[in-house]
């Protein structure tokens, strides 16, 4: 038997600080922990004691990339909960502002985060010299989206305008109508972006996994959407937590998601959303699919960098035709009234669907709170699919292996903050 | 916040750092570093987000180890140093000790690494042991340091950049001064001066809505005032005139019960020393 030990010391470019454990015995994986050490920080314990209107302050800060999905689900589980009837136009406007994210963040993994593995480089900035256009394309796509943010939420991380209520201040038609140009050229450049992504050599992984995003009859699902499976369920924000359940694993301070019937682990992101609402793609969104070679049902984890290109496009034409139907909400927000009982509400954040639970009392005081992060939903997956990936690669060398053993995980756009960053890789063989 | 206004900082406050000439290297610009704590990654975002400046500034600087951006990571030392993030487990202790050791200027950034963060809103409480019960139905496999600590509390800093999230052009006016060779001019001055500047309307005093503003640091510039709502000190307390007291009793008049006023202090930066005891105050008169 040969005995070999690898130890790499860190995998870079996700959001969080984690490491990944593998022993190998004679061709046989013996133990695969993806182990997360992101300090807790313990949100949900200190929103008790919070009065509602704090909420959409504190909880953005669990997370620089998606600030937006945490100040949307916990405004509108809020919301329905104490029956505030918002102004008009507050549904598009924070459907708009939502796109400004999912574009920020879709094209700050595509380009920054995971096109440098499929061009085995180091990092963007040398991405920046061998690709030069095209990343300097990709930066000024994610700048609409930033500025997007930034013009509806006052700032791109932790905005300061959204609230239980409406928005404290809406932008006029004139600071939205310059986005319309920028978009357009955005746009464009889609179906290129896809050829190029599509002509990379990319690793596969197909097998079947069980995934779950929002549904929604009308649009493709930020917002407002009931919840769906690929394996058929159907549930909402109400029984979100029955169907699903956390486990605590001793290698995570982030805790996992299985479905609660059969333990088994399930995928939420953007490559569950395209397959559970295809019918609601976009024409361009649609032919950057096509180009990418992505069609539903499809469940290779290695075509989330796709599905995130046909998001990001998605984003784009349904942040064009907001603007253009754009008419401030007004008032901007409407004055609220608490009263107690519990608020769910689930959006779905560019990794995926984003549940949150406020249980308050009549003065509108928080009284417990739980929130399930998108990473943490997937994290049981993420290591179900290297233990089904590291057979086929064991062959590679150390270096190899762990820049693969990063893409496996980097498909999913790991938040560890969220979830609980850099990943170290510790190999051992046997 | 100058650069040596540690908030938080045992004794590191006093120390002259920012005056020193900075490490600038010519043979192939400075060696940068960015490191992570506690954090949201929001002010390493920050850097991601400046990215035409940033692809600019690779020219001029060496970006040697930043493990959320790049796969190559460097070991020390370092001529400049950015820390994000709050000292919150027992091997980050040790960790920010070498980063120390390793590195020239040390830069921290952003409320968790300056002030402790959000999640410093469980120290001194006492029930460190019930947050985790809160959120983790193991307990035993959490380890957390009872309190969460800005960088300061355990080594010199050289300069903090306040601000949840920092500031993007204070950053990148910090890092070009350090290029020059000149110390960075950070502002200290309260967001009620800004607002008074840029002409924005009193939240207080047209609407009375409670605002922050008179005891924050701007860095900001006045965004919340501007975006029609009261500030809620993400900057951290302004350096001069630090009238938190003043505050509370308008705070009062404005109907605020004692609980809700601390609430407002205890917060984003609710473990810098100005703010923390601000609400530690308005907590023993609350009945």
């Amino acid at each position: 038997m040969t005995h070999r030990s690898v130890e790499v010391p860190v995998i870079a470019r996700v959001e969080g600080e984690g490491a990944l454990h593998i022993r190998v015995e004679d061709h046989t994986i013996t133990d695969l922990r993806l182990e997360i050490y992101e300090p807790p920080r313990f949100f949900e314990a200190f929103l008790r004691g919070r009065r509602f209107a704090q909420v959409p302050d504190i909880v953005p800060r669990i997370c620089g990339i998606c600030p937006v999905a945490y100040q949307m689900s916990a405004i509108h589980g809020l919301e329905r909960l104490f029956g505030v009837e918002v102004p008009e136009g507050t549904h598009e406007l924070r459907r708009l502002f939502y796109c400004g994210e999912w574009i920020e963040s879709h094209v700050l993994h595509v380009f920054l985060l995971a096109a440098p593995d499929f061009l085995a480089l180091p990092n963007a900035i040398e991405m920046a010299k061998t690709h030069p256009e095209l990343v300097k394309t990709a930066l000024g796509i994610k700048r609409i989206g930033n500025d997007l943010m930034a013009v509806i939420g006052g700032r791109e991380i932790h905005p300061v305008s959204p609230r239980v209520g409406g928005f404290s201040k809406a932008p006029h038609r004139r600071d939205l109508e310059p986005f319309l140009p920028r978009l357009a050229w955005a746009l464009e450049r889609m179906p290129g972006i896809a050829d190029f992504c599509a002509s990379l050599p990319s690793p596969s992984l197909p097998r079947p996994a069980e995934m779950v995003s929002m549904v929604s009859e009308d649009e493709y699902p930020m917002n407002v959407g009931a919840m769906a499976s690929t394996s058929g369920r159907r549930f909402d924000a109400t029984t979100y937590e029955g169907v699903t359940r956390e486990v605590h694993v001793e290698h995570s301070n982030a805790l996992h998601s299985v479905m609660a019937d059969t333990g088994a682990p399930y995928l939420t992101g953007p490559l569950a959303r395209v397959n559970l609402n295809a019918q609601h793609l976009t024409p361009v969104a649609r032919e950057v699919a096509e180009r990418t070679g992505l069609s539903v049902p499809e469940s290779d984890p290695f075509l989330s960098l796709a599905a995130r290109l046909v998001e990001t496009t998605l984003a784009i034409e349904e942040a064009i035709r907001l603007i253009e139907a754009y008419a401030p909400p007004d008032p901007p927000s409407v004055p609220v009234e608490p009263r107690a009982g519990r608020a769910t509400w689930t959006t779905e954040a560019p990794r995926g669907t984003l549940y949150h639970r406020y249980d308050v009392g009549e003065d509108g005081t928080i009284v417990e709170a739980k929130i399930v992060p998108p990473t943490s939903q997937n994290l049981r997956h993420m290591e179900e699919d290297l233990r089904a990936f590291l057979p086929g690669v064991l062959d590679s060398s150390d270096e190899d292996l762990t820049r693969l053993c990063e893409m496996v995980v980097r498909n999913y756009d790991p938040c560890i903050s969220c979830a609980t960053h850099f990943l170290r890789l510790d190999l051992e063989r046997a | 916040m100058s650069a040596s206004g540690g908030a938080g900082a045992q004794g590191a406050s006093e120390r002259e750092r920012a005056s020193v000439a900075p490490a600038v290297d010519t043979n192939g610009g400075p060696r940068v570093a960015v490191f992570k704590m506690a954090s949201c990654d929001g002010c390493q975002l920050q850097i991601l987000d400046a990215e035409e400046a940033l692809l600019e500034l690779a020219g001029a600087i060496r970006i040697v180890n930043f493990a959320e951006a790049s796969s190559h990571m460097e070991p020390g030392p370092y001529d400049v140093t950015l820390v994000e993030g709050s000292i919150s487990t027992p091997e980050q202790e040790e960790q920010i000790r070498q980063i120390r050791r390793d590195t020239r200027f040390l830069i921290t950034i952003g409320a968790c690494a300056t002030s402790g963060g959000i999640q410093a809103l469980r120290n001194a409480t006492g029930r460190h042991e019930e947050f985790i019960r809160a959120v983790y139905p193991t307990p035993a496999y959490v380890a957390s340091l009872e309190d969460s600590h800005p960088i300061a509390d355990y080594v010199d800093v050289d300069l903090e950049l306040t601000g949840c999230p920092i500031d993007r052009g204070e950053l990148l006016h910090a890092i070009s001064s350090l290029l020059r060779g000149a110390a960075p001019r950070i502002s200290t001055s309260p967001v009620c001066v800004e607002c008074k500047r840029r002409g924005y309307v009193c939240v207080v005093v047209a609407r009375g809505e409670p605002c922050l503003g008179p005891v924050t640091r701007t860095g900001c510039g006045a965004l919340c005032p501007g975006w029609g709502r009261g500030c809620y000190g993400c900057f951290g307390p302004a350096q001069a005139s630090n009238n938190t007291g003043a505050l509370a009793r308008r705070f009062a008049e404005l109907g605020l019960p004692p609980k809700q006023a601390a609430a407002r202090f205890r917060f984003i930066t609710g473990w810098a020393p100005a703010f923390r005891e601000a609400a530690e105050e308005l907590e023993e008169t609350a009945p």
